[in-house]
């Protein structure tokens, strides 16, 4: 192992989760990841920060292989969830994407029912005993911090939600189908401070049973929640560290740039 | 000044486009409906005719409207959609595609008279199903797959990728986002569709000229494989075959009466549903 990858590896107690090796992404010809070393640490929040147009989105929808949906891509390198090789073409990406969650940047709750879209995970996996989907959705809603302002209209469309509310019940239907990993992709782009606060401290909240992974273009977001750190700039992982590291000791100097504001 | 003046005169001829094609509308309906109100009756709606087309009703030619356009949808519909949902949602953007795209456009320009020639040699003669309703419902239900085809993709079209994406994030397969997210969200696009090939269909007389319609039966269809009445035809027929031509012209339109009120009573049930589907969907 070289120097650079070693740079990006720890070799504390902590469980890898996920491993990505060498990821190198391309649309059409433009190269918009280069050599992506990076590991993600279970029950841990893993920030990933950087100027919009620096590959971060990119970078976390390959972990769920939402790449897939668009055309004319090349990927190279590989990428490991609990050592297993999940670019393998042997691999299911439902598999993959059932124990590896998202969360995006816009609240997109599917048209029904605030019970039907958190039950709808559940019922497309096969699940079919109502008690237990009854339960199971309750117990996300609750995990969501969701549970006390719904609770009496379970049965509203769930676009009558505010924003933030949306965005927890998103959160809700990920979480009911019980994956390991939860990708958020900028989950408080769109809503005002105090649902972001709220999303927050459901992230630190969830990391006890999940490993999360944050794409964030707040810094101060990710100073607050996360454990690690990776500063993405065109398309390259610039430094990577603990989140305490990155905001008070960058050894990069692009990084110190970035989080002292000095551009992005 | 003079900017407001060639606003002004632009809006007026705008607007002035609008009522004439109101107009046209307005004129049609009324000429039609003072021609033909004369013969309505409940024995006009449920009789067979009689006295060589001179007197009776036009219930047949009713019933064989609907038996045609009700054939012809469930034929199209599924089709249709399925193409749709091909080319929206499984297949690779490629020239192929294109190309694809390039031949249902041109179906939706054949003539009618040339989907009814093609439906008398391929359904009536090769297949064998003779002059009837079969053929005539296989007929009328390609003339209207494009119409379904292309508005179908708009409907699809119109629902946000994010959805998708959410149905798959949760281990969804493409086919259950498709059944489960997509289509039910697509409804009411997909019935705009529906509502203008009913129109279509229910009016076309060329595609069932030799391959369904006869100009008087005795009784009424006994299958899929009867000679039917239907309205268009009947309407074209009185006109100008037949030995009264005053009784029939009078017959003539209180057909075409009650073609334009089946054509606006379905398309008002289906924007009514539409509307419904609406609400649930968009909250």
């Amino acid at each position: 192992m070289d120097n650079k990858e070693n740079k990006n590896c720890f070799c504390s107690q902590d469980l890898i989760k996920i491993k990505t090796e060498n990821i190198n992404f391309f649309y059409g010809k433009q190269r918009v990841l280069k050599n992506i070393n990076l590991d993600i640490l279970a029950n841990k929040i893993t920030a990933i920060i950087g100027p919009s147009g620096c590959g971060k989105t990119t970078f976390i929808r390959l972990l769920n292989r939402m790449h897939e949906l668009t055309p004319n891509i090349t990927l190279t390198g590989r990428i490991y969830l609990d050592g297993q090789d999940i670019l393998s073409p042997s691999v299911n990406s439902v598999e993959i994407r059932r124990r590896i969650g998202m969360v995006f940047q816009k609240p997109n709750p599917f048209p029904k029912s605030i019970f039907k879209n958190i039950s709808y995970g559940l019922e497309i996996n096969g699940i079919k005993n109502k008690e237990f989907i009854e339960e199971r959705v309750i117990e996300s809603l609750k995990n969501a911090a969701l549970w006390d302002e719904v609770k009496n209209r379970l049965y509203d469309n769930a676009l009558k939600l505010s924003g933030g509310q949306q965005q927890r019940l998103c959160i809700a239907r990920a979480l009911a189908v019980k994956p390991e990993v939860l990708l958020f992709d900028e989950p408080c782009a769109s809503l005002d401070p105090i649902s972001t606060r709220k999303i927050e401290e459901l992230m630190l909240e969830l990391k006890k049973d999940y490993t999360i992974v944050v794409v964030t273009h707040n810094m101060q977001q990710a100073a607050r929640v996360s454990d690690y750190t990776g500063f993405f700039l065109m398309g390259e992982l610039i430094e990577f560290d603990t989140t305490k590291n990155i905001f008070e000791a960058p050894k990069n100097p692009k990084t110190e740039d970035y989080i002292t504001g000095k551009f992005g | 000044m003079k900017k407001d003046f060639t606003q002004k005169i632009g809006f007026s001829l705008i607007s002035l486009s609008i009522l004439i094609t109101l107009l046209f509308l307005f004129i049609i309906i009324y000429f039609i409906f003072i021609r033909g109100i004369k013969i309505i009756s409940l024995e006009f709606l449920t009789q067979s005719p009689r006295n060589a087309m001179t007197e009776g009703g036009v219930a047949p030619a009713i019933l064989g409207t609907f038996y045609l356009t009700l054939g012809a949808i469930i034929f199209a519909l599924p089709l249709g959609l399925a193409c749709a949902i091909y080319i929206n949602e499984y297949s690779p953007k490629s020239y192929i595609l294109n190309i694809i795209r390039l031949s249902i456009n041109n179906l939706a320009g054949v003539p009618s008279v040339v989907f009814g020639l093609f439906g008398l040699a391929v359904f009536v003669k090769y297949f064998k199903f003779g002059v009837s309703i079969l053929s005539g419902s296989l007929t009328l239900g390609i003339l209207v797959l494009p119409v379904i085809i292309s508005s179908s993709q708009e409907a699809l079209l119109a629902i946000p990728q994010s959805l998708r994406e959410a149905s798959l994030a949760l281990g969804a397969t493409k086919w259950q986002t498709i059944k489960n997210i997509v289509l039910p969200y697509a409804l009411p696009g997909i019935l705009t569709g529906v509502i203008l090939s009913i129109g279509r269909v229910a009016g076309e007389t060329a595609p069932i000229l030799f391959t369904a319609a006869a100009f008087y039966i005795k009784g009424y269809p006994k299958s899929i494989f009867s000679e039917v009445m239907a309205l268009p035809y009947h309407i074209y027929a009185l006109m100008t075959e037949g030995t009264h031509p005053y009784k029939q012209k009078e017959i003539a339109y209180g057909c075409c009466l009650i073609l334009l009120c089946l054509v606006l009573l379905v398309s008002t049930i289906a924007i009514v549903i539409r509307q419904k589907q609406k609400k649930q969907y968009y909250g």
